[in-house]
């Protein structure tokens, strides 16, 4: 996959992708399945709705931060990363199209290895933060 | 309970990236990921949650011959046995995941098995912003690898409301 020009990064730069468009009930589904945590929260509209009180299933928080470690692994390269982590700050909903961007927050090079750390957000279409966090990445 | 090992399968890291909506073929594609710096399938940096698959009596998943807390005849089932080892739990909505942080210490590759050890981290409660008791609790697993070494170690904090879950 195309990753970042190491040599070329500087603190501030900024990287951004679109992780998903319009999120169906589907891919929360095929995301229980892989996964294995089939919580009916996020599986079954019946159960979230009449029985929970939420307006619809919601996305794991895992399928949220997983669509945002793709962005982080197209961005850094493959096995790359050294850390990732993050707050789920509010739910992800059928419906919801996410942008996942990657701030670099620190630059450093040892014995000629740059290593970066990012800040990373995650926001919904209308701008709220579903997933805060960082991640680290070495050269 | 977590699972004991975690054997890392081509097929699961293929459907795991598949729905992350991941389709870099160093996920798939032996072939292609040959020619990649990492030299093989790995797996994506989410992947080790996946590791519920193998925990027996992981309570998120339906059990043969027991009721399940999900939706049948009726909206709802009954609760779940017990809480899983992000203190997330199922019934009615009470139980979230509310943070997670991965170290990693080299790639996971298909075709290995990894071990897992789990322990209870911190635990404190905080009052939630529309009242009622936010109750977190942390979990800690490392992963490692056959010749005992380290490969990933996972954080999870789960929070626990006495009402139903709005964020923030």
């Amino acid at each position: 996959m195309m990753s970042i020009d190491w040599s070329g990064i500087k603190l501030g730069s900024v990287h951004q992708a679109v992780v998903v468009e319009n999120l169906s009930r589907t891919q929360v589904i095929q995301y229980a399945g892989a996964s294995g945590d089939y919580n009916p929260l996020h599986t079954d509209e019946v159960f979230a709705t009449q029985a929970a009180g939420y307006p619809s299933i919601f996305a794991h928080g895992m399928l949220v931060m997983g669509m945002t470690g793709r962005m982080l692994t197209d961005y850094v390269g493959d096995g790359r990363l050294t850390r990732f982590g993050g707050r789920f700050t509010s739910q992800v909903w059928p419906g919801d199209s996410l942008t996942a961007t990657a701030t670099v927050a620190a630059l450093d090079q040892c014995d000629g290895v740059i290593t970066v750390d990012f800040e990373v957000v995650t926001r919904n279409q209308h701008g709220e933060t579903v997933f805060a966090g960082y991640a680290s990445a070495r050269q | 309970m977590t699972a004991p090992r975690f054997p890392i399968e081509a097929g699961h890291i293929m459907v795991f990236a598949r729905a992350i909506g991941d389709f870099n073929p160093v996920y798939f594609d032996p072939t292609y990921a040959a020619t990649t710096d990492v030299g093989g399938i790995i797996a994506p940096p989410t992947f080790v949650q996946a590791s519920a698959q193998y925990d027996p009596d992981y309570p998120l998943r339906p059990h043969a011959g027991e009721p399940w807390i999900g939706s049948g005849r009726t909206a709802s089932g009954k609760p779940p046995r017990r809480e899983n080892g992000d203190g997330n739990v199922a019934a009615g909505g009470t139980g979230l995941h509310a943070e997670q942080h991965y170290e990693y210490y080299r790639p996971i590759r298909s075709g290995e098995v990894l071990t897992l050890s789990a322990r209870l981290g911190e635990t404190w409660t905080k009052e939630g912003r529309r009242g009622g008791q936010l109750q977190f609790r942390e979990t800690i697993t490392e992963f490692r690898g056959s010749d005992g070494e380290l490969v990933v170690i996972a954080r999870s904090i789960g929070v626990r409301t006495s009402q139903r879950v709005e964020r923030q």
